[in-house]
């Protein structure tokens, strides 16, 4: 993207997506306007400016603030340069270069943004014009601070599936084989008013009564009880518990570490040390220690019939990436579009993961020690294993990347504020539109072709960091030397494999309708059947 | 090379007299050949094959879920190999039918493949060579396929485990004659049926026939023609009886230097400009010989500096490119980072893996070697310069560099046949050194270099980011490793053309001895300064053209190019991790989607047949082949090499702790989480 000089740069980036998806959607999309506009979204100004591509040196063009996202479009004839960047990813705006700046180029804005990149815009030094963006940019990046509502408010798409329906806790339950004699569903928490961060609807060991429930809930950290995540089979809840401490650090560790990872990876990639520099962020090494979490978590859920109990001291962030690749290891149901889809929903939105305070969401304190990227590091956990496993998981990587894209963008309600309790106070799901009504109905683009559906196939990944790579695709994917081919050509041939196998198909009907109309009839052609039509290469 | 067919393992009773004289003792030679029938389990010989010592009461140890068991068996060693044979052999071997050409079994050791051998004494291990005088209670053997053996002798008789162990230690490891090889054994036993027919088949590149029909295909014949001057090896026992040179070119400057200082041509492109190689003039002292060389050399540069040839560009490998002594460290480095004899050893290098790799050095060696490719590529493609490559003998960087431009350049070198084909012209016609290279015959260890190797690993490279582009598949590329240790294929084990056609060791040729040739810097220094561009210059070339190709969408019959950035440079996982029970991905890694795609070509290829048939006539279908891959999903990432399947679905769990934070421990302290796992 950033550095696009030809279409191909553009492949995967978030901004290009946005603009087919919009299309492709159906969304109003005047294609004699300049600038991308989702319903509901208006543009505030326009500016000439000069983009400072860390790829391909600066860049004039014209940059187009809206209430949702900033748009570049190159000026230049020989670059087709387009940035769309919601400013929902935005985490932080600095002015560089004073009065007195001399140097081509070095006055103006460096915006750093949540995914793994900044941008850089030099602007002429007369007019205010740097002062009008940073102020627009700000307010509109940051609305909290301005007492402005988040886009997600004000986003007016329609799309032909209701997100919000996805997850339906009774149904959940149901589908695990909940209630039963070890577990019974309460209403304890309808109204919020014994946790409010865990969900109205729990499912809680049957011998605790709600009395005792309460009594548990004044020793818990923020009154929060012990309530079933997977919601497996249990003998006698809580009797006789093992300890494991299992050696994973805490939020500040995890958002250090991703630092770190961004400084060797943009702008320029770490070439001749790359190794040892990747291995002394130990972001991997934080992935292979919350995968082996999650591999003794599921495989004492699997291998006797007991009960675990993963907890941390506070807030739903070790918990619900423990509990949730365990899930994704024992049940394959999590592994297809929709379950996926509801294990997000249950483990981390319904229970209560801080997104608002983990991410910040249109907030503009930075340096907030509360912010940590958890949930990329869940998701990335989700990769690792769908790399390992490439014919497990019903969805791709694009899937996961467009999930990433969201959680910061402020588009969709889904991943909005820390509990199910302020969701509702904010009735997000009647303001706002859900991630999952995009990726519902355009399932297409998420499959991967390789997918074999296994009911009872427990996975257990290899924790060991001689599987574990970097993300490349996701961690690198603004640096066009990096970028990778996509589709994934293995992939693509295989979709050409099954394109051909239902030409063929047809085509053997066809013949057969037409044999069975002459029977007796010799064969008439001639010619080797081998120039009649393609044969398929045998490549791989 | 290796798929010239079906190995069929010889009856264990039946073995036809050898047909050479052993150097083997005696009382090593098992002559009892009824006691060998009797036994439950047979020993598989091939044909020519000789049974030498055997041990009865064996413990071999099988690692199995971060635990290790023994299976009790006799070990033996014959002539090709160390086997070993389990009382029961239900357990073993029941994929034998899923691999008909396999003709190695998953507890066979050839003895080119064993690299190091250790002895434990009272928990200590030492490596062993030569005579001993203690023989251990347990046997470790090392294999260049990374394999690691373990065999327990603490309940075999003393008698039987003097005599293997002294026994495989004399014949892995003792200096070897070439006459010696078994090779020559199986070759006289075993019916040798080749088959030739150039459009089909590899190209061997041992007649003129052969350089002329791919002078053709290059379409080089306009500015180059074969040569047979030396015919008979009448030159030089070096250079192939026939090879190719300038047209203008004087056959007599061949015979001048025995072939060295001679451009002689790798390829040609489609733009006309040619990649060539020459091998230094021989060092000298004296001025007046100094000033002989340097006129012939002027010579032949002016030939191939007038037109057609234009532009040369001279690369010279010896001086300014990386040193074989350097490779040799490197894998030296790299591969005991895979030779791992128990979990616990696999668990504690885990860590610290990244930084490992790294300090081997290996991979960073892949990369200037793809890098170095890349820039020859640029200046023949873009700039049409013609290139020579210069060193010292021209028969190991120049077949590693000249092999991956062609690749990179070359389609057709990309399909099975012609990457053989590659393989024959530059590195077995090319006299690359595979007999001291491997150190198949343990003569002078000096010599072990594995540049061989280090090709294949680049190939892998390519064929892992660009799959579609080459017909062949990573397995290939392993099971091409693999046959660097099998003396039954004669490929990879002479040092050259010559020797191979007269079964006759020729004279030791020393490249550590001798420092780079000071000729080619002194003679050519002047030249070199003027072709090559100054280094930024180049670099800009090189990272415009890298740039530009890669913003592009691949065109897989076209040029390929690779990607050499850090994090896309891998560790070929399938011929590295292969025998590592702890690194094993039950029913994932990428075996899982390519056999998928193998299962999906079949049913297409079926489709296609019976539409065929229906054009033709209205036969009845034929029945279906069963597939033997079907459950795909339900093998191991090890496959087709997996012989250490975990049979429990129990997960594999990472025994190594923490390592210490260094500047983090304040923020590490700030929050402590735990986890508590309820009891059963």
């Amino acid at each position: 993207m950033a550095s696009a000089s030809t279409s191909k740069y553009n492949s995967h980036s978030l901004e290009n997506e946005s603009i087919k998806r919009t299309s492709r959607d159906g969304v109003n999309r005047d294609l004699t306007e300049a600038v991308p506009r989702l319903p509901g979204e208006t543009l505030i100004t326009d500016k000439e400016v000069i983009y400072i591509c860390p790829f391909n040196g600066p860049i004039k063009g014209r940059v187009y603030i809206t209430n949702y996202r900033l748009y570049l479009r190159s000026l230049e004839t020989d670059s087709s340069l387009i940035l769309d960047v919601p400013l929902g990813v935005i985490s932080r705006i600095e002015k560089m270069g004073g009065a007195t700046s001399r140097g081509e180029n070095s006055y103006g804005l460096d915006i750093t943004c949540k995914d793994m990149r900044n941008l850089r815009f030099a602007l002429k030094q007369e007019g205010h014009s740097r002062r009008d963006m940073f102020e627009i940019l700000t307010r509109y990046a940051f609305p909290l601070a301005h007492s402005l509502p988040l886009f997600a408010f004000l986003n007016e798409e329609k799309f032909n599936v209701d997100g919000w329906t996805v997850y339906n806790p009774v149904e959940e339950y149901r589908r695990q084989g909940l209630p039963n004699h070890h577990w019974r569903i309460t209403f304890i928490n309808k109204c919020y008013e014994l946790c409010d961060t865990y969900p109205a609807l729990l499912v809680v060991p049957y011998r605790a009564s709600d009395d005792d429930l309460r009594r548990v809930a004044t020793f818990r950290s923020r009154n929060r009880i012990p309530a079933t995540g997977g919601g497996y089979e249990s003998d006698d809840a809580y009797h006789n518990a093992e300890l494991f401490f299992l050696d994973i650090h805490n939020i500040h560790v995890m958002r250090e570490s991703l630092k770190k990872v961004k400084d060797i990876v943009y702008p320029n990639v770490e070439e001749s040390h790359w190794l040892s520099s990747l291995e002394s962020t130990h972001w991997l090494e934080h992935i292979k220690l919350v995968l082996t979490g999650a591999i003794q978590v599921a495989d004492k859920v699997s291998s006797g019939k007991s009960s675990v109990l993963v907890h941390c001291s506070d807030g739903w962030d070790r918990t619900a990436q423990l509990t949730s690749l365990a899930m994704l290891m024992l049940d394959s149901f999590y592994r297809s579009i929709e379950g996926f889809e509801i294990l997000v929903q249950k483990e981390w939105i319904s229970f209560g993961h801080k997104f608002a305070s983990r991410i910040g969401h249109g907030d503009k304190n930075h340096t907030d020690a509360d912010r940590s990227p958890i949930f990329l590091q869940f998701i990335d956990c989700v990769w690792q294993m769908s790399k390992q496993f490439p014919t497990a998981f019903e969805f791709n990587e694009q899937f996961l990347i467009i999930i990433l894209d969201h959680l910061y963008s402020c588009r969709f309600g889904t991943f909005l504020f820390n509990c199910e309790s302020a969701r509702e106070r904010q009735k997000v799901t009647e303001r706002t539109v859900s991630l999952w009504s995009l990726i519902n109905s355009n399932k297409e683009k998420f499959k991967n072709p390789f997918y074999t559906k296994e009911i009872n196939r427990v996975l257990y990944p290899v924790a060991s960091m001689r599987h574990l790579e970097l993300w490349v695709n996701y961690y690198i994917r603004w640096n066009p030397r990096i970028k990778q081919q996509q589709p994934n050509p293995v992939e693509q041939r295989y979709m050409e494999l099954l394109a051909l196998r239902d030409e063929y198909i047809k085509r053997l009907e066809e013949l057969q309708l037409a044999n069975s109309a002459k029977l007796s009839d010799p064969p008439t052609s001639p010619s080797s059947p081998s120039q009649m039509m393609p044969h398929v290469q045998t490549h791989f | 090379m290796l798929g010239k067919g079906v190995v069929g393992g010889g009856g264990g009773t039946k073995a036809p007299k050898p047909s050479f004289v052993s150097y083997v003792r005696p009382e090593e030679i098992h002559t009892n050949e009824k006691e060998v029938t009797e036994k439950e389990v047979t020993l598989h010989l091939l044909p020519g094959e000789q049974l030498l010592c055997e041990a009865s009461t064996v413990l071999k140890y099988v690692q199995e879920d971060s635990c290790q068991h023994g299976v009790y068996g006799r070990l033996v060693c014959t002539d090709f190999k160390i086997a070993f044979l389990g009382d029961d052999e239900s357990a073993l071997d029941n994929d034998e039918t899923q691999f008909k050409n396999k003709v190695i079994g998953e507890n066979d050791i050839t003895l080119h493949c064993v690299d190091q051998i250790y002895g434990v004494f009272d928990e200590k291990k030492k490596t062993l060579f030569g005579q001993l005088k203690k023989y251990p209670e347990k046997l470790i053997i090392h294999c260049k396929d990374l394999r690691v053996f373990q065999f327990c002798l603490r309940y075999t008789k003393e008698e039987e485990v003097k005599r293997i162990v002294s026994g495989i230690i004399h014949h892995t490891q003792a200096p070897k004659l070439l006459k010696r090889l078994f090779l020559f054994s199986y070759a006289t036993a075993a019916q040798n049926n080749t088959v030739t027919d150039p459009k089909n088949h590899t190209v061997m590149f041992d007649t003129l026939k052969d350089w002329c029909w791919e002078l053709e295909r290059t379409k080089g014949n306009m500015k180059y023609k074969a040569v047979s001057v030396n015919e008979g090896y009448k030159v030089c026992e070096r250079l192939p009886a026939y090879f190719v040179v300038p047209t203008p070119l004087p056959e007599e400057n061949v015979q001048r230097f025995q072939g060295h200082g001679i451009p002689i041509w790798c390829w040609s492109c489609h733009n006309g400009s040619a990649l060539l190689k020459m091998s230094a003039l021989p060092k000298e002292q004296d001025d007046g010989i100094l000033q002989i060389q340097k006129s012939f050399l002027d010579g032949i540069y002016k030939t191939i500096h007038r037109p057609p040839y234009e532009i040369v560009k001279t690369e010279d490998l010896s001086s300014n490119f990386l040193s074989l002594q350097e490779i040799q460290t490197a894998y030296s480095k790299f591969k005991q980072l895979f030779l791992i004899d128990n979990s616990t050893e696999f668990w504690d290098t885990d860590i610290k893996w990244f930084s490992l790799l790294e300090s081997s050095s290996w991979l960073d060696i892949i990369r200037r070697c793809l890098k170095k490719a890349i820039e020859i590529t640029e200046c023949m493609e873009a700039q049409n310069m013609n290139v020579l490559l210069l060193e010292e003998n021209a028969s190991d960087l120049c077949c590693l560099i000249s092999s991956l431009v062609q690749l990179m350049m070359d389609p057709h070198c990309r399909t099975r046949i012609g990457f053989q084909s590659l393989i024959q012209k530059e590195w077995v016609m090319g006299g690359h050194c595979f007999l001291d290279r491997c150190n198949h015959l343990r003569q002078n260890d000096k010599e072990e270099v594995p540049v061989f190797l280090l090709f294949l690993d680049c190939v892998w490279q390519l064929v892992h980011q660009h799959p579609p582009a080459f017909e062949f598949t990573e397995t290939y590329l392993t099971v091409l490793s693999d046959s660097l240790y099998i003396p039954i294929f004669s490929t990879f084990f002479f040092n050259s053309p010559h020797q191979k056609d007269t079964n006759m060791s020729s004279p030791k040729r020393g490249f550590f001895r001798e420092e780079t040739d000071h000729l080619i810097k002194n003679l050519l220094g002047k030249r070199i300064s003027k072709l090559i561009n100054s280094s930024d210059e180049l670099q800009d070339n090189f990272r415009e053209f890298y740039d530009s190709w890669h913003s592009k969408s691949t065109d897989y019959h076209g040029l390929l190019l690779p990607h050499i950035e850090g994090p896309e440079i891998k560790v070929w996982a399938q011929r590295y991790l292969r025998w590592i029970p702890e690194a094993q991905i039950l029913g994932g890694g990428q075996v899982a989607t390519l056999s998928k795609l193998l299962e999906m070509m079949e049913e297409v290829q079926s489709l296609q047949e019976k539409i065929d048939e229906r054009h033709h006539s209205q036969q009845a279908p034929q029945a279906e082949a069963p597939c033997l891959l079907r459950n795909s999903a339900r093998l191991s990432s090890l496959f087709p090499f997996a012989l250490l399947q975990r049979h429990s679905s129990k997960p594999v769990l990472p025994t190594s702790g923490w390592k210490a934070l260094g500047d983090e421990d304040d923020l590490a302290k700030r929050e402590d989480e735990f986890v508590d796992l309820g009891d059963v």
